[in-house]
């Protein structure tokens, strides 16, 4: 199983390449809300990137109150 | 549809309408590609009876408050009858405040029965105050089996052999408790009778039918009140189908369009403007010789459709448009925010007519709404047939602020007289919004004169609610406004949220105070974050209890700055 930090490096690359933004432009304690200047609905659509990278299913409720990449790793990595 | 004047309750509308059409579907929950349950009308009672035998069997009875914390789906209506059968009234939190704010809502409105969500609950059981949860019994659904529910019970499992007694409920009995704020403030929990709904359930399905075999797909939150009424009482009380989704991803929604052949439904005003964005880039991928097609057909549907919509023209004009809406699409309404009229036009002109309308928790559902005769994308309708609104103290231009009357409007503040009291004046709701009615009937909206913001995704910010989250501010005092209420402006979008600060010696502190604020605004979601402050050298005016006189703060703060004074976080 791949280790929480693994996690993190490959949601930052899942979205940065679902943002269009240049690598290494993100880092884990990034508000991604700010720092992509995104709404929530665009948030949701990075998860079902997410979920077909890991292959797994995350609800929703899952991105409830998160905002930067590093909390969010840790929530995938529980469902691994 | 029946016929509602018949009913003196939700519950015994309801009960009717099962009986009427036992056969039709009344409920669809799917989850991404999965369909997770389909009900008829006979299939739900069944599912709801033994749920109100269960509840009557622990304590449930007439007036018993019961809150409901759920996302959209299939239990948190079949709950929702069982409660109205049982004579109990209805407590609809939002799945999306915290677990602490679920906490404090759950005490305000001294519920005794919770039926909530796993990881909801599993939240609510991590805070602190849980100890002092004032609900005696609480149901759980999709608990996972070796789950620790903490003295909860499984909703799947709960249930009693005994039969449910039906408890009829009068008109002006209290059907729900539903909170438009006041998670950190002052809760205002509006007590909603059984007539508020009925009436304003009468009033919208004279304009917007529902028939056996219409689909709602239903997105807002079934808490809130605009999906309570037109994605639960009034598809139900007509025969027809209520389409639930576990996942709210855009692609999904689309789907859930073309599989459903969905005949309505509401959305935010973020939802229309990113359907919109998405038509664009669409149109915009066009071959010119495509694209210049389209436009002609766009042209020929909007000289067919100025009087009123025609929808079978639009779909045969604009096929490949109309069958990504799933073909069967009749309307889509915009509510919980103000919606820029070019989005609406944007949609009109497609074919797609979206009820723009106007409303707020204490009115029921809403106030006004447009009718389609003309489409008119500049205002937020007409009132609801049985509605009276009227503007007060209107400036020479006509505008001042909106009031209504009738009998959608709620019967008060839950436990507070003095908050009423202001709201409700001689029977008109004071809505606290500006605007102006115009020779056709129509109203326009112009700014708020109360001290709040609405967001784009519909979501009602009391600045009060939030300060709790910026109490480690290197300051003396500070007090969070709409900006719009300390310098008015005539919009209704892109408002934003100011913190003033006391400061004796304002060099060298803006940049703390900056940092502090954007690390205070990091603890809120999006939609409730700071967006500026102003540093400001007095003592804050206080009342004879200390409080903050904030009407008197903006009044001075407005004396002596202007909206350039802002730091910009």
């Amino acid at each position: 199983m791949p280790s929480v930090q693994e996690v993190t490096d490959e949601v930052l690359q899942l979205a940065v390449a679902h943002f269009k933004v240049p690598l290494g432009g993100l880092s884990p304690d990034d508000d991604f809300f700010k720092k992509l200047g995104i709404d929530s609905l665009q948030a949701l659509a990075l998860l079902s990137r997410i979920e077909n990278h890991f292959h797994i299913e995350l609800p929703d409720y899952e991105l409830q109150g998160v905002t930067d990449f590093r909390t969010l790793a840790a929530r995938i990595h529980a469902r691994l | 549809m029946l016929d509602l004047r018949e009913y003196s309750s939700l519950g015994a509308a309801l009960r009717a309408a099962l009986e009427r059409w036992p056969n039709e579907i009344c409920l669809i929950e799917a989850d991404r590609e999965r369909e997770n349950c389909r009900l008829t009308y006979r299939q739900f009672k069944e599912k709801a009876l033994p749920l109100a035998s269960g509840l009557q069997a622990a304590g449930l009875g007439a007036d018993s408050r019961v809150a409901i914390i759920m996302t959209n789906q299939s239990k948190w209506l079949i709950s929702a009858y069982a409660i109205f059968y049982s004579g109990g009234v209805l407590v609809p939190l939002d799945y999306k405040l915290t677990a602490r704010e679920h906490l404090q809502l759950l005490a305000h409105s001294k519920s005794e029965f919770l039926i909530v969500e796993y990881h909801l609950w599993r939240a609510i059981t991590q805070e602190p105050e849980f100890s002092r949860l004032s609900a005696r019994t609480v149901l759980v659904t999709e608990a996972p089996r070796n789950a620790e529910l903490h003295g909860a019970q499984r909703w799947e499992d709960f249930h009693s052999e005994r039969e449910p007694v039906f408890v009829e409920r009068q008109r002006k009995d209290w059907a729900c408790i539903v909170y438009s704020s006041g998670t950190g403030g002052r809760p205002k929990g509006c007590v909603m009778t059984h007539e508020n709904y009925l009436e304003q359930c009468v009033a919208l399905t004279s304009l917007f039918p529902f028939w056996p075999g219409a689909r709602y797909l239903s997105i807002l939150p079934t808490n809130h009140a605009i999906d309570f009424m037109v994605g639960f009482i009034g598809p139900f009380v007509c025969g027809a189908t209520v389409v639930h989704l576990r996942t709210l991803r855009p692609e999904f929604i689309r789907e859930a369009f073309t599989r459903y052949h969905i005949t309505y439904i509401t959305v935010v005003p973020l939802i229309l403007k990113n359907l919109e964005r998405g038509l664009r880039e669409r149109f915009a991928a066009l071959p010119s010789s495509r694209r210049k097609m389209l436009d002609a057909l766009v042209a020929v549907n909007c000289a067919l459709t100025r009087r009123r919509p025609r929808l079978w023209i639009s779909r045969v004009l604009l096929r490949g448009v109309h069958q990504a809406f799933g073909g069967q699409l009749r309307a889509m309404f915009v509510g919980g925010a103000f919606t820029e009229p070019a989005t609406l036009q944007f949609l009109y002109d497609l074919g797609i007519p979206v009820g723009n309308g106007y409303g707020l928790t204490e009115a029921g559902t809403v106030i006004t709404l447009n009718d389609f005769k003309p489409f008119r994308a500049d205002t937020v309708g007409k009132p609801l047939p049985g509605t009276e609104v009227r503007i007060v103290n209107a400036s020479a231009d006509g505008v001042g602020e909106v009031a209504a009357r009738g009998k959608t409007i709620m019967s008060h503040y839950l436990d507070d007289p003095e908050m009423t009291a202001a709201a409700i004046v001689d029977g008109w709701l004071m809505t606290g919004d500006l605007g102006r009615l115009d020779a056709r009937g129509h109203l326009q909206l112009f700014g708020r004169k109360k001290n709040m913001i609405v967001t784009e995704g519909g979501k009602n910010i009391y600045p009060e609610d939030i300060e709790n989250a910026f109490e480690s501010l290197p300051v003396k005092e500070f007090c969070i406004f709409a900006a719009n209420y300390i310098w008015p402006q005539r919009t209704m979008t892109g408002e934003q949220l100011v913190l003033a600060a006391r400061a004796d010696d304002s060099s060298g502190l803006a940049g703390e105070l900056r940092a502090k604020i954007t690390e205070g605004n990091r603890a809120l979601p999006d939609f409730k974050r700071i967006g500026g402050f102003v540093l400001w050298t007095r003592d804050f005016p206080r009342t004879a209890s200390l409080k903050i006189k904030r009407d008197v703060l903006a009044q001075e703060i407005r004396a002596e700055t202007d909206r350039s004074a802002m730091i910009v976080v």
